[in-house]
């Protein structure tokens, strides 16, 4: 696949420059637990390289159910923004990650500090979790409608 | 072909199990041949004493040079074709309807959009830019299933990851899938999509055709980009029965391949 565009893009510069600053390069090996679900969500990552899962519990000693996975260019963590600021799912990196990492105190204190940067920020993270949103309905409904199937 | 003909008898080649429960017939005429198919038509399948359905071509030329067809088995007739053997005999119409175009893509990347067994139709597709790759640009290739063990052609996407961009993802991961989880249209992010020189041909569950053509319009590209393939209840294959209308369309006659700008608002229509 081609190098695709990163998801902070629509920021202007300046802004994209000043949340930077408070990011940091992390990685993590193949099998790494980045969070797990009920945890405190107090960061967020943008995917460099590598593939992360989500996953949720599944209750009777099951390994955890894989929902969905996340690659390169794309926001991992939406929970930091809205209370209770505790993960939904969990995440494993599937493979080796390299990802930057905000931790969401700093970005919460520039969201406050330049209103614009936070309007803009709240309106990227409100399309991430739109779009699995609407995601997870077409998987439903795709899976689970009476009416689901395929062409012949 | 636009008028009613008896099925010619074809005799089947070679079968190829894609999963447990499709499968790919080679055909080769046994006496008169059809005329020549297009990547995205179909042909009228008849097993004989059960009934007829519409199976889009999945190759123009098998290994015996014949046609390919690939039947997952859902009811009595598809199951009937799925059960046969080299050797044994089905009727043969067509060829029906529009075919992907081709030509539209001409000097543009060529983004194929699969859900499931709708990689079936797509298949002559790749096979046709991957001929070509003085016509045609980047060939992405994006296939969802419901399951890693749902996947077919598993041996040519391994073969087709050096020539184009291929992305796999299912919806319900099993023991030892590694790959991608989730809607098809994840796998867009990982490729990097010219709007203004790119087709899309996509072909699955209308659900997830919709899905796929509105987050492919959400990222700029124009409706008559996105080309679709409809199912409806095809019987005759003429446009004589009506049992494929989409509103104006005659789905047999007028598509299964059409612009998403032409089926966009039928789609929405409730009552259609």
């Amino acid at each position: 696949m081609s190098e695709p565009s990163s998801p902070l893009d629509f920021l202007p510069l300046v802004q994209r420059a000043r949340l930077r600053a408070v990011g940091f390069d992390v990685s993590f090996p193949a099998g790494a637990r980045l969070f797990d679900e009920g945890g405190e969500a107090d960061r967020f990552w943008l995917l460099r390289r590598g593939e992360v899962a989500l996953d949720i519990c599944v209750p009777g000693g099951q390994p955890e159910a894989v929902m969905e996975t996340l690659g390169a260019g794309q926001l991992l963590g939406w929970s930091w923004i809205c209370p209770p600021y505790r993960w939904h799912l969990g995440a494993r990196a599937v493979t080796a990650v390299q990802a930057m990492e905000f931790p969401a105190t700093d970005v919460l204190a520039l969201c406050a500090a330049d209103p614009e940067l936070g309007y803009a920020l709240m309106r990227r993270f409100t399309g991430v979790v739109a779009e699995r949103l609407q995601a997870t309905r077409i998987r439903l409904l795709d899976l689970y409608a009476p009416h689901a199937g395929g062409p012949p | 072909m636009s008028t009613v003909t008896p099925p010619l008898p074809y005799r089947v080649a070679e079968t190829r199990a894609e999963t447990a429960d499709t499968r790919s017939l080679e055909l080769v005429p046994a006496g008169r041949e059809l005329p020549p198919f297009s990547p995205g038509q179909f042909a009228m399948l008849y097993a004989f004493g059960i009934g007829e359905v519409p199976i889009s071509v999945s190759a123009l030329h098998g290994p015996h040079g014949g046609l390919v067809h690939t039947v997952r088995a859902v009811g009595a007739v598809s199951a009937a074709l799925y059960d046969l053997r080299p050797g044994e005999t089905v009727g043969l119409r067509g060829p029906f309807g529009t075919g992907w175009d081709l030509d539209a893509a001409a000097g543009q990347d060529v983004l194929v959009i699969a859900g499931g067994i709708g990689l079936a139709p797509l298949r002559p597709v790749v096979h046709a830019v991957l001929d070509r790759p003085d016509i045609y640009g980047r060939l992405g290739i994006l296939v969802g299933t419901r399951t890693p063990g749902d996947l077919i052609y598993r041996g040519d996407i391994e073969r087709w990851r050096d020539r184009a961009e291929v992305g796999v993802t299912v919806d319900r991961p099993g023991p030892g899938w590694h790959g991608s989880v989730g809607v098809v249209t994840t796998l867009l992010d990982a490729f990097a999509l010219r709007p203004d020189r790119t087709h899309a041909l996509v072909c699955g569950p209308e659900v997830m055709m919709r899905h796929t053509a509105r987050t492919l319009m959400g990222r700029g590209l124009a409706a008559h980009r996105v080309q679709v393939s409809l199912e409806r209840n095809m019987r005759c294959a003429t446009g004589h029965c009506g049992h494929c209308q989409l509103g104006p369309l005659l789905l047999c006659r007028d598509g299964p391949v059409v612009g998403y700008d032409r089926v966009e608002r039928l789609l929405a229509v409730r009552e259609l």
